[in-house]
């Protein structure tokens, strides 16, 4: 199964989920059948006046994650991911870590097909 | 000489200015425009528009099969309009500024300078005067770079010696604002009498003090609101060069698409001493010196 990367607010499994995807503080890897994870910060992105979203995706995608769920996408980000082959499963804010990727291994999150946030620039 | 009519808050009366201005000023002048993103200047002064040429800026192509992915220009550029996503190599038009960092570092020559339209560059006569202004493409985000393409065009076409400019700026003080004035000999704030004009006003000064010009401030619709922007000019030193009352025929006036200083005689005299108020501004802050032109 492909790793899976959750914008998180912090490096722990039970933390909350970054509503955030541009400006989240960072991303939790996490090997949906070990449940092993590594955190990555996000900080580049996070201070960039323009192009956070694709900065991000720039990010997930050298985690070699296959698969992101977070709160909300732009539409920059969007294309992103998507040009990086990243399946993206959005409006899973409000969950931990753990909760949003047991979620999406009980196929309870639906892969996105277009971003749910209009981003900042539009 | 250059004046650049700017402000700090919207809607206070800079191309009513602007447009008075161009029609009392003692010789033909250029009539700039350079609030591009809503040009209204052209709504008072009526130009017979003689041509509309688009402006662009220059903007990456990837050639897929040169790129080695080996990111240079990803990394180099500050506003990500390149990004590597895997081994996808992908572009943002709308995102470049323009400053070609990323075709001169690649080392494989993979990047070549496409294009992105900016809008319009418009031009035109009214009377005597020359009429310029830029117009921004709708969806375009950035306004300098059409600014400043409208700018090039103004050094470039500008008769020998050179005609006096008057610039009708946008509001606001950022880059667009800025943009504006900084070439200007002389930068005359627009402002109200009201708490949000003066708190505009204050940032704009602010904003524009670093560009070391002469500016002054012009109140519109004078005799509302309260005394604080006069004693905010006075404590800052800055002189209050003409002040616009407020009265029902130049707001009619200004309503119909006239210019103030042509349809409302009483108005035309505190047109033409502003002209002497600017003028000598800006003797006395470059004293003995032939003012330089853009």
């Amino acid at each position: 199964m492909k790793k899976i990367a959750v914008t998180a607010e912090g490096p722990d499994l039970d933390g909350r989920v970054d509503p955030r995807f541009g400006r989240a503080a960072g991303f939790m890897i996490v090997d949906p059948e070990t449940m092993a994870f590594e955190y990555v910060d996000n900080g580049s992105s996070q201070t960039m006046a323009q192009g956070a979203g694709i900065q991000a995706a720039e990010n997930v995608a050298a985690t070699g994650a296959g698969v992101l769920l977070t709160g909300f996408v732009g539409p920059k980000a969007f294309q992103a991911l998507n040009a990086a082959g990243i399946d993206i499963g959005q409006n899973v804010d409000n969950l931990t870590i753990r909760e949003a990727v047991q979620k999406f291994k009980d196929g309870q999150v639906p892969l996105a097909d277009s971003p749910n946030s209009r981003g900042h620039r539009s | 000489m250059i004046i650049a009519v700017a402000s700090g808050k919207g809607g206070t009366g800079k191309t009513t200015l602007s447009s008075s201005l161009v029609s009392v000023w003692p010789s033909p002048v250029v009539a700039v425009d350079l609030d591009v993103e809503e040009p209204n200047l052209h709504l008072f002064l009526k130009p017979e528009i003689s041509a509309e040429t688009s402006a662009y800026i220059e903007i990456p192509e990837i050639d897929d099969e040169r790129c080695n992915r080996c990111r240079a220009c990803t990394d180099i550029c500050q506003f990500k309009a390149i990004g590597i996503f895997g081994d996808v190599v992908m572009t943002f038009p709308e995102m470049c500024h323009g400053c070609g960092a990323c075709w001169t570092i690649c080392p494989e020559n993979a990047i070549s300078p496409g294009q992105r339209e900016l809008g319009q560059i418009v031009t035109g006569r009214s009377g005597t005067t020359d009429f310029v202004m830029g117009r921004l493409r709708v969806g375009e985000a950035m306004s300098p770079p059409l600014m400043r393409a409208v700018k090039q065009h103004l050094n470039s076409t500008n008769e020998q010696p050179p005609r006096d400019m008057i610039i009708d700026a946008p509001p606001g003080v950022s880059c667009p604002a800025i943009n504006a004035v900084m070439d200007a000999d002389v930068i005359v704030l627009v402002t109200e009498p009201t708490p949000f004009g003066l708190y505009d006003l204050a940032l704009a000064q602010k904003a524009f003090a670093p560009i070391g010009k002469p500016m002054g401030v012009v109140i519109n619709r004078a005799d509302i609101g309260t005394r604080d922007v006069h004693r905010h000019c006075a404590e800052t030193g800055v002189p209050i060069l003409a002040e616009i009352p407020y009265q029902r025929d130049i707001a009619e006036a200004y309503a119909c698409g006239q210019i103030i200083a042509e349809a409302v005689p009483s108005a035309r005299p505190l047109f033409e001493a502003l002209v002497e108020r600017i003028t000598d501004l800006v003797k006395t802050a470059s004293p003995g010196e032939e003012v330089c032109h853009a």
